[in-house]
């Protein structure tokens, strides 16, 4: 059955008519053609779906569109400035190499500034155990675990 | 003109698109009337094919069709490398249908296909696509494969063989033996792992009957092989009217080099339904569907003489393909592997017999290493052991047996062209402060816990590959990479190259060479890969291969550029060409402080008011191919430090320590990246990662996230890396690549430092990866014999 869902996207009112059964993700992806925002499994493993839900991470690939029905959402394509100037910890990924194909990054982005949100001193073991639901097959991580320990410092200034 | 920038640390082009959502992968892209499409496949190891009643499925809203074996008759996926066995015959090349023809071989291979208005109602009908299966015994394991009864896979192959092949003289290394002072032997066996790259495979096929043309999109390491091969061998089309991009693609490590079915089948289902055919593999999809990499059982002997000095090595390998014959499976076991054998030391005398067989799994084929990570894991697990039989320092045997005068060449084919592997290995033992070990291993006896300390010396053959060379070991195609490089008339620059990226940085690295050499700002040039519409040809990505043989087609395609601009610029500047001297972007009459930039040259070619027309044509715009003569020979050291929780078998990384010799470095901070990452899947397969089958039913055990452990960032350390440079003497950069290193050398020296750590139990050696089960059940065994 279609039903009608309403929200906010990057700070942009939009709704939708999808079925019951259609993930956040696809809506994301498929109707409103935000497509930096990444399925790499189907097990809400990988977190390279990872939005901001009402200012924190989820895996919009493990609720139904409907869950976010009034919600604030925000994706890699809304963390920029207006006029493209990077976020602090897109910049720090740039700045650290933390990433390489591309495909994790917007989940790891999302998922770190998250993290870091008033955490400016995050410890190694912090960022690793907090990447716990990301997965990344070209950095090994060494990269990633900087980018975000320079990044959290940086969104505090 | 600018501060040099190769060798320096430049921030990454590409990364601006990625960090913003903006990169444009394969499932990113939704064509006009876009359709999609679900495979259906076998759940079965090994069944007949008995009907497929698609009725039900053709019935079902949205559905547009639904195809088999029985519409899709073309040929079958082609094998690139021939392999001649020992008795001169061919390999066994059984057909590798698109859609099943008759009968299923492993789970996950593809019977049908369903094409609806949307993804939903595609996955809704093709679960009413009804297949009657007649189900028969299978075989998984690689050392089953060729057992008295095994269920036979194909008609064509008896005995489940694919082929059986040899390399080094057998006669004189059986003589060796017969000399030896010790023989060191190990049963070893290489797990079979899965690549998984984070984007799932997927492929769009789109068909013009304006021109009777198709694109298809998809997320390929080679998209003009993939052509290639698509057109001459399967589906019998003109390349001309084949377009193949590959765009932004998240990951490949060997898996997306290969011609799959699902390509071809959107590619032809586009023409049949004359709509666009999208299909994005689904992760427990690609567990069963992407090509599997290493599987080799093999029993290693090493011939020594009293002091440690290799005499001889004999190699027996048990390699498993899979069902069918993958893109490049058949090299990977033998020319990838078996000539690498020699690693880093003067052995003399080499034989290694390798045996592929057909196993009801997944096909098998080249995942970032391909041969060279089992090569080295063979070499260096059984170096160590020799040390520890040997009663030396597993350095000092190293050293005792390395290859110290070049060129080299060795007794299994390849010639080394340089190399300096005490400096890589000095350089590791001081980084991981060997020295300081025995210290560190009675603080963890102080605490219960066992320390230990393992080397690999790794030697790699990269660059892939001279065309000829190739060609007489088997391959069935060129090696060699196109470049092209078109200034243009206000003075920046567009590179294209056959070289695909796909994470490693090509838009920057090569941006770099190339501002480098004309002058110009990084900025001000931009690399342009994946798409036979605008590249003149391309072999593309695999095998550690894109600087130095892209790289180096591109840096051919300057010379060109440079030469013509001296004609343009003595013209210019009324001087004789001879008399032109060119330096990064400068063409300067000798002597004289008469001089034009690239720029002004650039203007003068495309606005040609004053320019020798009689003699040169306008533009400046030029291509060129490189046939390289050699490999190139990376090579390292690694050292890896563990700590072992007896009680719990939990192996802990305190150090890891690798220092390579990639040759001449472009921008270190992007070789560094692809270290710590090759490293990464090194470490996933000695610890964490392992396919397996039930060996009953042939089902995949390990076939999600949650059963095939991938190493996350608290699984792996911050990692200690650092090169040294010989450069390589065949390619005017120096390159030797570096993508593979780490995942090539990584799994010996961990297996090394964990053995190392159990020697206080006598054991030598326990199954990759050494998750916390393995190695306390691995401790508890040996307690009990001791005990016994």
């Amino acid at each position: 059955m279609s039903i009608k869902v309403s929200m906010t996207v990057n700070g942009k009112p939009v709704s939708a008519q999808v079925e019951e059964r259609t993930l956040l993700v696809t809506l994301i992806r498929e109707e409103l053609r935000l497509t930096g925002t990444h399925v790499g499994c189907d097990t809400a493993q990988c977190g390279a779906c990872t939005v901001h839900m009402n200012g924190k991470a989820v895996k919009s690939c493990s609720m139904v569109a409907m869950q976010a029905e009034g919600a604030n959402i925000v994706t890699i394509e809304g963390i920029a400035a207006a006029d493209g100037t990077l976020h602090p910890m897109q910049a720090a990924f740039k700045e650290n190499h933390g990433l390489q194909c591309g495909f994790c990054t917007p989940g790891m982005v999302m998922n770190a500034i998250d993290l870091a949100k008033g955490n400016p001193n995050l410890t190694e073991t912090e960022i690793r155990e907090g990447l716990e639901g990301n997965l990344c097959r070209c950095t090994g991580y060494h990269n990633i675990v900087k980018s975000i320990a320079a990044g959290a410092k940086a969104m505090a200034k | 003109m600018n501060a040099p920038l190769i060798g320096a640390r430049i921030e990454r082009k590409e990364d601006y698109r990625f960090l913003t959502g903006a990169g444009q992968y394969t499932d990113d892209v939704t064509l006009p009337g876009q359709t999609h499409a679900v495979f259906v496949r076998s759940p079965h190891a090994h069944a007949t094919l008995k009907s497929i009643d698609k009725s039900k499925a053709l019935k079902a809203p949205g559905v547009l069709a639904v195809f088999t074996g029985e519409d899709l008759k073309v040929g079958g996926l082609p094998c690139g490398w021939l392999i001649t066995d020992v008795n001169g015959q061919p390999m066994k090349e059984p057909v590798h249908p698109s859609l099943a023809q008759g009968k299923v071989r492993h789970v996950g291979d593809q019977v049908a296909v369903v094409i609806a208005e949307t993804l939903d109602q595609a996955q809704d009908a093709a679960g009413l696509v009804e297949v009657d299966y007649g189900v028969l015994p299978s075989v998984t394991s690689t050392d089953k494969a060729r057992a008295k009864g095994a269920p036979q896979l194909h008609e064509i192959a008896p005995d489940n063989t694919c082929y059986v092949w040899a390399i080094g003289d057998k006669a004189a290394c059986d003589a060796a033996f017969s000399k030896a002072a010790h023989v060191t032997k190990l049963d070893l066996v290489n797990n079979r792992l899965i690549p998984n790259a984070i984007e799932p495979r997927a492929a769009n096929g789109m068909y013009s009957r304006a021109d009777d043309s198709y694109t298809l999109y998809v997320a390929s390491q080679n998209p003009h092989v993939e052509r290639l091969l698509m057109t001459a061998f399967v589906l019998g089309l003109p390349e001309h009217k084949v377009r193949v991009v590959a765009p932004d693609v998240g990951g490949g490590f060997g898996s997306k080099i290969y011609l799959y079915a699902e390509d071809v089948v959107v590619t032809w289902a586009s023409k049949q339904i004359n709509r666009p055919v999208k299909w994005t593999c689904e992760r427990s999809e690609s567990f069963v569907s992407d090509a599997h990499g290493r599987d080799h059982v093999t029993t290693v002997e090493l011939a020594m003489d009293k002091d440690g000095k290799f005499l001889g090595m004999r190699v027996k390998t048990t390699a498993n393909v899979g069902a069918y014959l993958s893109t490049f499976a058949s090299c990977v076991p033998t020319i990838l592997y078996a000539t690498l054998l020699a690693g880093q030391y003067t052995t003399p005398v080499i034989h290694c017999e390798v045996t592929a067989v057909f196993t009801n799994t997944v096909p098998v084929d080249a995942y970032r290493g391909a041969g060279r990570p089992e090569a080295t894991y063979v070499v260096e697990r059984v170096v160590e052991q020799a040390a520890r039989e040997m009663k030396l320092d597993p350095a000092e045997i190293r050293r005792r047996n390395f290859i110290k005068t070049f060129p080299y060449q060795t007794p299994v084919a390849l010639m080394y062209d340089t190399g300096d592997y005490e400096a890589t290995l000095s350089a590791a033992i001081k980084m991981a402060d060997v020295a300081g070990f025995p210290a560190r291993r009675k603080a963890s006896e102080a605490k219960g816990k066992l320390r230990g300390l393992g080397y690999a010396a790794y030697i790699e053959a990269c660059g892939i590959a001279p065309s000829n060379i190739a060609g007489a070991l088997g391959a069935r195609a060129g090696l060699f990479e196109a470049g092209e490089v078109r200034m243009h008339p206000t003075g920046s620059c567009t590179v294209f190259t056959g070289s695909h990226s796909h994470g490693q940085g090509h838009e920057t690295t090569f941006a770099q060479v190339v501002a480098d050499r004309l002058g110009l700002p990084i900025e001000s040039v931009d690399i342009v890969h994946g798409d036979t519409s605008k590249i003149l040809f391309g072999m593309g990505t695999y095998g550690s291969r894109s600087i130095a043989v892209g790289g180096t087609a591109i840096y051919k395609a300057l010379d060109k550029i440079i030469a013509k601009g001296k004609k343009i610029a003595a013209h210019l500047m009324e001087a004789a060409e001879t008399d032109i001297e060119y330096d990064r972007g400068v063409f300067k009459v000798a002597g004289t402080d008469k001089q034009k930039t690239i720029g002004e040259v650039s203007f003068a070619a495309y606005v040609p008011h004053n320019y020798p027309l009689d003699k040169l044509e306008p533009g400046l715009n030029e291509n060129a191919f490189y046939d390289p003569t050699n490999f190139t020979f990376p090579a390292g050291s690694y050292v890896c430090e563990v700590e072992i929780d007896p009680d719990t078998g939990v192996t802990k990384i305190e150090k890891f320590t690798a220092v390579d010799d990639f040759g001449n470095i472009i921008n270190p901070m992007i070789v560094e990246g692809q270290v710590h990452g090759g490293l990464t899947q090194g470490i996933g397969q000695a610890l964490l990662e392992g396919c397996k089958y039930d060996p009953e039913s042939g089902q995949l055990i390990t076939g999600s996230y949650m059963d095939y452990t991938m190493p996350r960032a608290d699984d792996v350390p911050n990692y200690q890396v650092d090169t040294r440079v010989t450069a390589c003497t065949h390619n005017p950069l120096g390159v030797k690549g570096c993508g593979e290193a780490g995942a090539i050398g990584a799994p010996a020296a961990l297996m090394n430092a964990i053995t190392d750590a159990l020697q206080v139990y006598g054991i030598n050696d326990l199954p990759m990866p050494a998750s916390p089960q393995t190695v306390w059940k691995t401790i508890q065994n040996a307690k009990q014999k001791k005990a016994a």
